[in-house]
């Protein structure tokens, strides 16, 4: 309050030096320039928008925490085949009598054990956190691109509106985990069919919150002012309208990954999943599960959950606070 | 209100009679194995005649019709692996019944945890931020432990049961049903296979399915309940002399339980899910059980069956959830659900 008292004052006293001054007629009708520090004196806002959701995360300390968490994680599963010491994922290893070294502890050659057939956990763990992970973010790309495209058209033209909004609702209601199943079922099983049965419904979700939106935003004076001065739709569009949803967007990218990431542990689990020979963590979890009955072998299991906790959780609580910063009602 | 309960009864019926035909003709894709039990021994001609018998070779239309019109008459087929020629109807309405005891036993456990655990978080945050507890939560039994035990339980409170949800959504179901499964029958000898006659065993499905669905009730009350505390209505009610657990009860809890009602489909759907994967740990011989079974031995005719009477099941939730809330809250607009969210 006191800040504005003395804005005012400022400006009152620069309007009152000006009336008093006399100025000649060339003078008092020429053109005003702009002058950046005059423009400040008027009581101007530097509100911005991802200035402020950036503020409003940064206050959450945990989710700060688990950013690095996930830019940690992401870094390191994707550089971990290159680095030195790796062991392949995918072979046998023998001792020189030509043995499996099957079911070994975790120790300093395996870092985190062997698993019945004598593979090395370590790097199998990290090359299914990929397989995984590749999963999720597939799911969540196709999830962005037809939500948007579809919702787009559904909330900017009118005419589709009743057509799609009945096709949601017949669609909507088609159960996800049994499509899944059923899908599953069907094709043979494989990295690709997973994304496919998950993929096929859990963009509707995305669809209908784009269109809500765009419907929103659609008629505001702006977007009607850009029409009236002729820019096209698709700029509106891409310049008007969508710049509103990376928020959502970005939340929809860190939430879909624990779910598919889950959604692969469930169909492994009842046997649908990926072929065994590709190392999941739906896979590595289920092999585990044989074994969690003998409390020696148990790490078999506690390791890839382990792993399979922390990414999820992540992602998780990353996508949740994003979400609460980029509602403009916690800004301040 | 009725006009939009028969809308949306024909909306249903709509999907209903689409995924049907998604079940029927993606089934049509299966390989033929896996309508015989010993398909190997089988001579080429022996596989025509049943297969002809079997009405499989009949044009699709006519199969599909033949399906429908089997379905509306209750009649779901026979198996033909699982147990070869028994009707499908006798098996499921052996399994059904321990299923639905399981379901039910974990809704109200959850109930009747869930809720307390999200009315104490909304409480808790209160007090955190008028930094001691207020005379409108004083009168009300957690509010006097609250009292009691001041800023640190409540802090607690909060925190654990953050805690809590956030582990409980984001960590697979999958995950940590083998963990209970592990460390349950480590810790507390109960046995691992279920009895139903034993009634330790039902603890840990019970508590399995149960804990998914307690998450998401305290989730959702506590985030309800603090929205109803800020609101004006609160305020006058406080000013006309209502009493502290009058308004937390009668107002603030029953206006935040309203919404709660559009998560039951929700609810039903995850219990259902969830018994798939605990009912095949514990090898309880209910539904979800036989479905992962007749999946790994790929008898088509059940997966069918099976998969049909889920997604029923799952839309009669949905219709439900919807009716209900209908119901519950006469300002939801009729048919305008799409826009109110």
């Amino acid at each position: 309050m006191a800040y504005r008292n003395k804005k005012t004052k400022i400006l009152q006293d620069s309007m009152e030096a000006h009336m008093k001054a006399s100025f000649s007629p060339e003078e008092a009708f020429a053109f005003a320039h702009h002058d950046a520090a005059d423009a400040e004196r008027g009581g101007y806002s530097n509100y911005s928008y991802w200035r402020s959701t950036f503020q409003a995360f940064k206050k959450n300390k945990v989710a700060v925490f688990f950013v690095f968490v996930v830019v940690i994680l992401l870094l390191f599963t994707f550089i971990q085949p290159i680095l030195p010491n790796q062991k392949d994922p995918l072979l046998i290893y023998e001792d020189a009598n030509g043995q499996r070294l099957s079911n070994l502890s975790p120790n300093g050659e395996f870092w985190f054990g062997t698993d019945s057939i004598g593979r090395d956990m370590w790097s199998r763990i990290w090359s299914a956190t990929r397989t995984s992970l590749f999963i999720g973010f597939a799911v969540a790309g196709v999830e962005i691109v037809l939500g948007i495209l579809v919702g787009v058209l559904w909330g900017y033209v009118r005419k589709l509106d009743f057509l799609f909004t009945e096709l949601y609702n017949v669609f909507d209601n088609i159960p996800q985990t049994i499509l899944l199943i059923l899908i599953s079922y069907i094709m043979r099983p494989s990295i690709s069919t997973l994304i496919f049965a998950m993929c096929l419904t859990s963009w509707l979700q995305m669809a209908r919150f784009v269109r809500n939106q765009i419907i929103i935003i659609r008629d505001r004076d702006y977007n009607l002012a850009s029409r009236c001065l002729g820019t096209s739709t698709f700029r509106i569009i891409f310049r008007n309208l969508l710049p509103y949803l990376v928020s959502v967007i970005m939340l929809r990218i860190a939430l879909t990954i624990p779910s598919a990431i889950s959604n692969e542990v469930f169909i492994t689990y009842i046997g649908l999943g990926v072929p065994t020979y590709t190392p999941s963590l739906g896979n590595l979890i289920n092999e585990g599960r044989k074994l969690m009955m003998d409390p020696a072998l148990r790490y078999q299991l506690i390791f890839p959950t382990v792993v399979l906790s922390i990414v999820t959780i992540s992602f998780y609580i990353v996508g949740n606070a994003f979400a609460d910063a980029a509602d403009p009602k916690n800004h301040r | 209100m009725l006009k939009y309960i028969a809308k949306r009864l024909l909306r249903s019926l709509v999907t209903l009679a689409i995924v049907i035909t998604i079940i029927f003709s993606l089934l049509r894709l299966m390989p033929i194995e896996g309508y015989f039990p010993n398909y190997d021994k089988l001579s080429p001609g022996q596989i025509q005649a049943s297969l002809t018998s079997m009405g499989l070779l009949d044009p699709l239309p006519v199969q599909l019709w033949n399906f429908i019109s089997g379905v509306f008459q209750g009649d779901l087929g026979t198996s033909l692996i699982y147990r070869v020629n028994v009707p499908i109807t006798q098996i499921i309405a052996e399994k059904a019944p321990i299923s639905i005891e399981l379901g039910l036993l974990s809704v109200g456990l959850s109930l009747v945890v869930g809720i307390p655990l999200g009315v104490g978080m909304a409480l808790a945050s209160l007090v955190k931020q008028k930094k001691g507890v207020p005379s409108l939560a004083k009168k009300t039994a957690l509010g006097k432990c609250m009292d009691a035990v001041g800023m640190f339980f409540a802090t607690i409170w909060e925190k654990l049961g953050t805690i809590f949800i956030v582990v409980i959504q984001a960590v697979p179901a999958a995950v940590y049903y083998l963990f209970i499964q592990l460390y349950g029958t480590d810790l507390f000898g109960i046995p691992t296979l279920f009895n139903k006659n034993n009634y330790a065993t039902w603890i840990l499905p019970v508590v399995s399915l149960a804990l998914g669905n307690i998450a998401y009730y305290a989730m959702w009350l506590r985030r309800y309940m603090t929205d109803e505390i800020n609101k004006d209505y609160v305020q006058l009610a406080r000013a006309k002399g209502v009493s502290s657990s009058g308004i937390m009860f009668r107002h603030v809890f029953r206006n935040a339980f309203v919404p709660m009602i559009q998560y039951l489909p929700g609810s039903i759907l995850f219990t259902m899910m969830g018994s798939i994967y605990v009912e095949s740990l514990y090898s309880i011989p209910g539904m979800g059980g036989l479905l992962v079974n007749v999946i790994q031995r790929q008898d088509n005719t059940m997966v069918q069956a099976l998969v049909l009477i889920y997604s029923v099941i799952s839309i009669v939730a949905l219709i439900l959830g919807d009716i209900l809330m209908s119901i519950a809250d006469p300002r939801i607009k009729l048919g305008k659900k799409e826009e109110a969210r």
